[in-house]
């Protein structure tokens, strides 16, 4: 009776709009339980499947606004290595439950539909078996009866009152496990429809408290008309009081006894079955949260044994960064973490043992200067006074001795700087040079300097002139320094002037104050200008050597420009001069950026050939880098060429043409030395400075 | 003149050497050589100035400045080979005067001797008063309500030298040419610790000083009386 593969296959076929309508998105109707099942459950914990796109820009928004006040947190999540482990195990253990939850509670719906839809199918066709008897047994006791047209309403109101008998006989047996339904064909020859006969006749009837028609999907009524058989969907049962579940519906048409087609239904609701699964989705959801949990508390705890550790050690090694050279990890056990803590312990110790060395290595050098210049000092203090009571008493001598003690005294002076050069160098190379920075006003600097040095510039014959000493030039300074460089740049220029002028130019601005020590003499060739700095070098070992320098006043000067975070650097052309100038930061400690004195004084053979030549042409490649103008003090014009001195690219080649060819006159007329070429017209940066 | 100098000094050749040059100057000089003698020998000879070698054998000369310090206020002058900002100012806060670096020339040490030593010459009657300090110039004496503060010599001068006019902010180099002798810029370091020592005996609270005031960039000023 009941033909179980034909019927599923056409109900599988039918039930498309019903299945969309209820569950969304469901093909088969097994897999539109298990579609639904989930559906159902995500229902309940995610927000997905149809919310999701819907809610994308509103999301987005969310983020939006939720992000501001949330940044530290953020921040902590970047930061907090454990956090994300414990989030990202969190997530995927939900995500994990949430698959092993849709399985299991698809399985179990499966299970239960699959029992119930057996009994179900026996139950009905029992059913529809047990009314087809009724039916015949009625037809056969009223056949001899009203068969006649009068009869009609009779007989209508007869089968209206068989059908309510029919109904709530088998639904008696129901108890609440299904209720009957009894529907007229909408075939033609039904005994509900035809004639025109009462609507009590005619109208539905259901057991129990169901809703017959909006519980009967219409599609099964239709396949009932057209195909004789048993057929079933699965369909939304309504009740009486509004309330609706999911049910199975198995329909088949009968024929009352007299021939009148009428639908009965069997409509099991899935009442305790949806109980029976929301009992299991409640346990799993359950179940689900405290693995979940249960997996993020794991998960920190195991995260913890491992970053604690590695925590521990960020700290340990930013304490060693520091200074705290004695700091160590603790270590316990053998473990991958005991190994790391040991080897840093390792490092940690070696690195105290290598810095502890160089510390004493520093220390004894320091040590030993001081010593050997306290041991060296003494008998020079001896013979210097010596010498002086000597030298006092030398017109007594007879001439040779009288020299003698002059020559004495002479080079007990030079035996005295050298001797004071070479402590202070080896005091720099120690590291044992500390700034007393004080705010000087650089003016009184080089006034003393240059009252210091006039003696020595009127023995030469030359003239000391100062410019830009009109506003006060106050810059972070030590002044014992600074005015030992700028009378050893005095005195070098004063040296290799050749009795020329020499200009000492102060300025101020942007941060910086310089002085340029400008002379006119043989100058410097380019790659004298990058050796001018090095210890014991000379400009020309030939040459006679008159004031008795030491060879390491620039080494020094160098050195104290750079512990004052100053630059020091050389410009010079052969025939045509050499300016040095010293660059120091305003402000003690600050960084140097640019000088407010070109290196490249306006009047060298370069600058003055190409104003000469073009001026338009020539400026461009190193103004484009210093739009601004410094000024202060005396000098303008020159800030443009000295930012190519100090990047190091110095134009003097490129612009060969125009300048050489000018060059003779225009050197003749500045300095009536040679001016051979412009070759040597170039920046020197020393070794300090950038 | 007058010139009692005790030198301590444990290199005999400059010992005798200085001997020489001390007297050609007018100077009694007396030496001891070792560092534990120098006290007995100070007491001995009550010297007009002591010149100090810094490194000694038995009590270094820092040791033997400190002792002859805490009994006298005798000028000080050491002879030091290091001239390194820590060796010098800690000689200083041990209560020397004023220091000399070897090798030093003999007109160089006379000058500063004499320096040290000319302030006694010529005591003028005069009042001064800087703060709530009044300054006897003659009698020597700086006193506080009454209580008299016990100051070295060369405190003595530099007080002197600033409450003297009191509108001026001197620069360092300017104290150090009116207060120490010195005829070109020396090293400054001398006059801030002195200021400092200064302070600690004659201000109420050495952290906000209130008689001796630093004008920040330029030196040190009187404070308003």
């Amino acid at each position: 009776m009941f033909r179980n593969g034909s019927s599923r296959q056409r109900s599988d076929d039918g039930a498309d709009g019903t299945a969309q309508r209820e569950a969304g998105a469901a093909e088969g109707s097994k897999l539109g339980r298990l579609l639904r099942s989930g559906v159902l459950f995500s229902e309940g914990l995610l927000p997905e499947g149809a919310t999701g796109p819907r809610a994308h820009p509103l999301v987005r928004f969310f983020v939006r606004w939720v992000r501001r006040p949330l940044l530290p947190v953020l921040r902590l999540w970047r930061r907090n290595i454990q956090l994300r482990v414990v989030a990202a195990t969190l997530l995927m253990s939900l995500v994990v439950v949430l698959l092993l939850g849709i399985v299991v509670i698809g399985q179990v719906r499966n299970g239960l539909l699959d029992a119930k839809e057996k009994t179900a199918q026996s139950q009905a066709s029992g059913g529809f078996a047990a009314a087809q008897e009724m039916a015949d047994s009625a037809g056969s006791g009223r056949s001899g009866g009203s068969s006649s047209g009068a009869h009609a309403g009779v007989g209508s109101q007869n089968t209206g009152t068989w059908l309510n008998n029919l109904v709530e006989q088998l639904a008696s047996g129901g108890q609440g496990v299904y209720s009957v339904v009894a529907l007229g064909s909408s075939s033609g020859d039904s005994p509900f429809i035809d004639n025109g006969s009462a609507t009590a006749a005619r109208g539905p009837r259901a057991s129990g408290d169901i809703r017959p028609e909006e519980s009967i999907p219409s599609n099964l009524r239709k396949a009932l008309d057209e195909e004789p058989g048993t057929h079933q969907r699965y369909a939304r049962v309504y009740r009486q009081d509004g309330g609706s579940t999911a049910g199975l519906v198995i329909g088949k048409r009968l024929n009352d006894g007299r021939g009148g087609a009428y639908q009965l239904y069997y409509v099991f609701p899935f009442t305790l079955e949806e109980e029976s699964l929301n009992l299991v989705k409640g346990t799993l959801a359950t179940a689900g949260v405290f693995v979940a949990v249960l997996f993020g508390a794991i998960a920190w705890l195991v995260v913890r044994q491992v970053v604690t550790p590695v925590r521990m050690a960020a700290g340990i090694s930013e304490r060693l960064a520091a200074g705290r050279l004695q700091e160590r990890m603790k270590v316990t056990g053998e473990d991958d973490i005991a190994r790391l803590g040991e080897s840093f312990n390792k490092m940690a110790q070696n690195l105290q043992l290598k810095i502890q060395q160089l510390e004493e290595l520093s220390r004894m050098q320091r040590r030993f200067v001081s010593d050997v210049s306290h041991e060296l000092r003494t008998p020079l203090t001896t013979v210097r006074m010596a010498a002086d009571l000597i030298h006092e008493a030398r017109e007594d001598f007879d001439p040779a001795t009288a020299r003698s003690a002059e020559l004495l005294l002479g080079q007990l002076d030079r035996f005295e700087s050298l001797l004071g050069d070479l402590l202070e160098i080896s005091r720099f190379d120690a590291g044992a040079a500390n700034l007393e920075a004080d705010p000087i006003d650089l003016r009184d600097v080089v006034r003393r300097v240059v009252e210091g040095c006039e003696p020595l510039a009127e023995r030469y014959g030359s003239r000391l002139l100062v410019c830009g000493d009109e506003r006060p030039v106050v810059a972070e300074a030590d002044s014992r320094r600074v005015e030992r460089v700028l009378r050893n740049l005095v005195d070098n220029a004063i040296e290799h002037g050749e009795g020329r002028d020499i200009v000492v130019r102060l300025a101020s601005g942007g941060g910086a104050v310089a002085v340029a020590v400008r002379d006119y003499g043989v100058g410097l060739k380019r790659n004298q200008v990058d050796r001018v700095f090095n210890r014991f070098w000379r400009a020309d070992p030939a040459r006679a050597r008159t004031t008795g320098g030491t060879g390491l006043g620039l080494s020094i000067a160098v050195e104290d420009a750079r512990l004052h975070g100053g630059w020091l650097q050389a410009w010079g052309e052969p025939g045509g001069g050499s300016q040095f100038r010293l660059t120091l930061p305003s402000t003690a400690g600050d960084t140097l950026r640019s000088s407010p004195l070109s290196l490249e004084p306006a009047d060298s053979s370069r600058r003055r050939g190409l104003s000469a030549s073009s001026a338009a042409r020539s400026g461009t490649a190193s103004a484009r880098r210093d739009p601004k103008s410094l000024s202060a003090g005396g000098d303008t014009s020159g800030s443009r060429a000295e930012r190519a001195a100090d990047g190091g690219a110095v134009t003097a080649e490129p612009d060969d043409g125009a300048t050489t060819a000018l060059l003779p006159e225009d050197g003749a007329e500045g300095t009536g030395g040679g001016v051979r070429s412009a070759e040597g017209a170039v920046k020197g940066e020393g070794s300090d400075g950038s | 003149m007058k010139g009692r100098v005790l030198v301590v000094d444990d290199d005999t050749a400059l010992a005798e050497m200085l001997g020489i040059v001390l007297r050609g100057e007018g100077f009694e000089p007396s030496f001891v050589s070792d560092g534990d003698k120098a006290l007995a020998a100070f007491r001995e000879t009550k010297p007009d100035l002591v010149l100090l070698d810094l490194m000694l054998p038995g009590r270094d000369g820092i040791e033997v400045c400190r002792l002859i310090r805490a009994e006298s206020g005798v000028p000080v002058v050491m002879l030091t080979a290091k001239t390194d900002t820590v060796d010098v100012v800690v000689g200083l806060e041990s209560g020397a005067d004023d220091y000399i670096v070897k090798p030093f020339k003999p007109k160089e040490l006379v000058a500063r001797i004499r320096a040290r030593l000319r302030r006694s010459d010529e005591p003028a009657p005069e009042q001064l008063a800087i703060g709530d300090l009044v300054i006897d110039v003659a009698g020597h004496s700086v006193k506080r309500d009454g209580q008299s503060i016990a100051l070295t010599p060369l405190e003595f001068d530099l007080l002197v030298a600033l409450a003297r006019k009191p509108w001026q902010v001197f620069t360092r180099e300017v104290l150090l040419e009116q207060v120490w002798g010195y005829r070109h810029a020396a090293d400054t370091r001398l006059v801030n610790v002195h200021v400092q020592r200064l302070r600690s005996k004659v201000e109420r609270d050495p952290e906000r000083p209130e008689i001796v005031v630093t004008v920040r960039g330029v030196g040190y000023k009187a404070g308003p009386s």
